[in-house]
């Protein structure tokens, strides 16, 4: 006996829609039946996951905080997702647009304007659309495999920042901690309404870049050329578009919102440069990114979801004395099922009980 | 456990624009103590020594004190957010247990003038409701290089440093100093792993010194992965913040124990009664808050001079900063009988003579 999957003739439009919502509801109950494992009252640990966080004003800003990063990178990723072009490095260009936007205030502190907050995060855009530049130019010109290119500059970011807060921009009066000057008042990114938290501008930006790439995905003729290349290059090419010149362009997208989100988060949430300055917002984007299904409206959502299970962790952790491993569980569970539900509206399983050699179609070449 | 009314109470109170305020203490209400960890509970190190100090408090104060803490915080955004969520949700006292919390523990305490911050390492003290305490680890190191010295066939010992902040520069100087104090031509290796706690870092720091020589280990981080490398290699080690002869039954000589107990309990009593100052306290083995664990795998004359070293620091005869010191590049610190002040120590950004490690700046 063997179990197969067959590509369906045609796809569910109600299920594509409802998937996201199943695949969430499947992990509900799973993580019910975890919590219920580990001994808690499953009713309770959802509540303090997924309830309690919503209900406090200042729970919100954080919410918006935590969010914010994971929508901009998120809907710079759907560009690039939808002509095919595999960015796996926004951690990197998060990062590149961080230090980038970061050298007025920590090599030149003593200029203070108030034109210096708008330079920084110009200088952080350019600096995630440059370094996202790199495997950009790379496929496009020597046809490189962009997964990899991005991903091995992650490193390399990573590792830049590490020697430049110990190294040249560590902070003279900070005791040889690793870690930059804190930055000056103008270098701050002010929060939206900072009488109830501390929700800064971030998550405006990632709000005002949502509505506008869906705009120009949905309403445009570069969305159509974005969604043409990636579904069909060849036809792309009988239209005209340029596949080299997608690359580049989903790429500089792609890069500049990463680096937007770093300075961002650096100078609204943190104040300073510091040796790990993104709990891998990168990478979760890449969940968030599926989990909206390429839809900048739908990554708005599903940034917040992913906010949420961050909250919801620390949450359950105070009030019920579960392990902070618990929010990676759920995230994990979280992405296997939104693939999992997304495969089965592309394919049927079909169980076969006759031992033939056949050739397996694989479930692949599905974005 | 908080029930959801509270909860929904507390929206409320928000709502109303009373979200600065703290908790009124009735007095027959338990006070509540929450701690921020930077590590797991299970390092058996840092982390694993304040969540002894929190055990403590609730079997000495049992239902009058209710607790609950975070573990593995990173130091950051993500700081700020658990802090002020322990803040909101009804902490009376609220300890913030690694050096990267101070700016964080700081902005929060300036939002909730009712609650009391204590922050362990740190020297920012912005509002009258922020103290912080730390503990002499150098009075432990200082011994821990006499017995050093006198342990070492090869007359170089290897140490493993977190960040070269005055803090971990101060242990490698006082460990210096003991070995010197024995043999005056003992030598340090120093290996930076830039991080308090990664047993796999760690691990590879200690196997590096190994292979360079060294034969007595000594780490300023917080897993057990250097004492049990120690073990399999067949070295002696030191133990670090907590008791880690488990991890080392024939490799541990001693281990710096940090029992924070008795200062969180004497701090959670001060709140439930009232009378909480503000202090920056920085105790040492005469107070209690540094303990050495036992004095083992090593002959009774090394374990006599240990103990005679030990209750000198403790009865205050001595100080391991005691002239004559040399810096590194050999001008002279301290003159013949000179005690470094506080001041200097916390500041520490220089290295004595004898330490084989370029200071990183």
């Amino acid at each position: 006996m063997r179990v197969e999957l067959v590509k369906r003739p045609q796809r569910s439009a109600l299920f594509s829609a409802l998937s996201p919502f199943i695949a969430l509801l499947l992990t509900l109950l799973a993580g019910a039946v975890m919590f219920l494992f580990l001994g808690k009252n499953p009713a309770d640990a959802l509540y303090y996951f997924f309830i309690e966080p919503l209900l406090e004003t200042w729970s919100l800003h954080e919410l918006a905080v935590k969010a914010a990063p994971l929508i901009l990178i998120g809907v710079g990723l759907s560009i690039c997702y939808l002509s095919n072009n595999w960015n796996i490095g926004a951690e990197g260009q998060f990062i590149i647009g961080a230090i980038a936007g970061s050298i007025l205030p920590v090599a030149f502190p003593g200029f203070q304007s108030p034109i210096v907050l708008p330079l920084m995060l110009v200088m952080g855009i350019v600096g995630g659309a440059a370094y996202a530049g790199i495997p950009a130019w790379l496929k496009a010109r020597f046809g490189t495999n962009e997964i990899l290119t991005s991903l091995m500059l992650v490193y390399v970011a990573q590792l830049f920042l590490d020697w430049l807060v110990r190294g040249p921009w560590r902070n003279p009066e900070g005791f040889n901690f690793p870690e930059t000057r804190n930055f000056h008042a103008y270098a701050i990114l002010p929060e939206i309404w900072p009488a109830s938290g501390r929700a800064h501008w971030g998550f405006v930006f990632a709000i005002l870049a949502a509505l506008v790439l869906w705009f120009v995905l949905s309403r445009t003729l570069k969305g159509f050329e974005v969604k043409l290349i990636g579904q069909s290059p060849r036809a792309g090419r009988f239209a005209g578009f340029s596949r080299s010149r997608m690359i580049i362009f989903a790429f500089l997208v792609s890069g500049a919102l990463a680096g937007l989100a770093g300075i961002s988060e650096v100078s609204g949430a943190i104040g300073q440069l510091r040796p790990a300055i993104s709990p891998g917002y990168g990478f979760t984007a890449i969940i968030v990114a599926f989990l909206g299904r390429l839809n900048p409206l739908g990554i708005i959502a599903a940034g917040l979801v992913l906010a949420l299970s961050y909250l919801g962790g620390e949450a359950a952790q105070i009030s019920i004395g579960v392990s902070d491993k618990v929010a990676r569980a759920f995230q994990g569970m979280l992405l296997f099922f939104v693939l999992a539900c997304d495969t089965l509206i592309h394919y049927r399983i079909r169980v076969s009980r006759r031992l033939v050699a056949k050739p397996i179609e694989a479930p692949a070449g599905h974005a | 456990m908080r029930t959801k009314t509270t909860f929904l109470a507390l929206t409320a109170a928000a709502a109303l624009g009373l979200a600065a305020a703290g908790t009124a203490e009735a007095q027959d209400d338990p006070t509540k103590a929450c701690w921020i960890y930077v590590g797991p509970i299970g390092d058996f190190g840092w982390s694993y020594q304040h969540h002894q100090g929190l055990l403590q408090v609730e079997e000495e104060l049992g239902d009058a004190v209710e607790t609950a803490y975070l573990e593995s915080v990173p130091e950051g955004a993500d700081a700020e957010r658990a802090i002020e969520r322990f803040a909101r949700s009804g902490c009376d006292i609220i300890f913030t247990t690694s050096f990267g919390y101070m700016d964080p523990t700081n902005k929060v305490a300036a939002k909730f003038p009712d609650v009391k911050f204590e922050h362990a390492t740190g020297y920012k003290r912005e509002h009258p409701n922020v103290a912080t305490y730390n503990s002499r680890f150098h009075e432990g190191r200082y011994i821990q290089g006499v017995i050093a010295a006198k342990m070492s066939e090869a007359g170089v010992a290897g140490y493993i440093g977190s960040f070269p902040i005055p803090e971990v520069v101060m242990g490698i100087n006082a460990f210096v100093l003991g070995a010197q104090s024995v043999n005056p031509d003992f030598k340090v290796k120093v290996v930076w792993a830039n991080t308090w706690f990664d047993p796999g870092k760690e691990a590879d720091a200690a196997k590096a010194l190994i292979d360079q020589g060294v034969d007595i280990m000594t780490q300023h981080t917080d897993s057990t992965a250097p004492m049990q490398v120690a073990a399999e290699r067949g070295i002696k080690a030191f133990g670090q913040a907590s008791d880690m002869i488990e991890f080392g039954p024939e490799t541990q000589l001693t281990a710096i124990v940090d029992d924070w107990g008795p200062y969180y309990v004497e701090r959670v009593k001060a709140v439930r009664e009232g009378t909480w100052e503000q202090i920056d306290i920085w105790a040492g083995l005469a107070e209690g808050h540094v303990v050495m664990a036992p004095y083992t795998n090593m002959p009774d004359d090394v374990k006599a001079l240990a103990e005679e070293t030990e209750e000198k620091i403790r009865s205050g005869e001595f100080d391991p900063f005691t002239g004559p010191i040399n810096k590194q590049d050999g001008t002279p610190w301290l003159a013949e009988g000179e005690v470094a002040d506080d001041g200097t120590l916390l500041g520490m950004n220089f290295y004595v003579e004898g330490v084989d490690d370029q200071l990183p700046n």
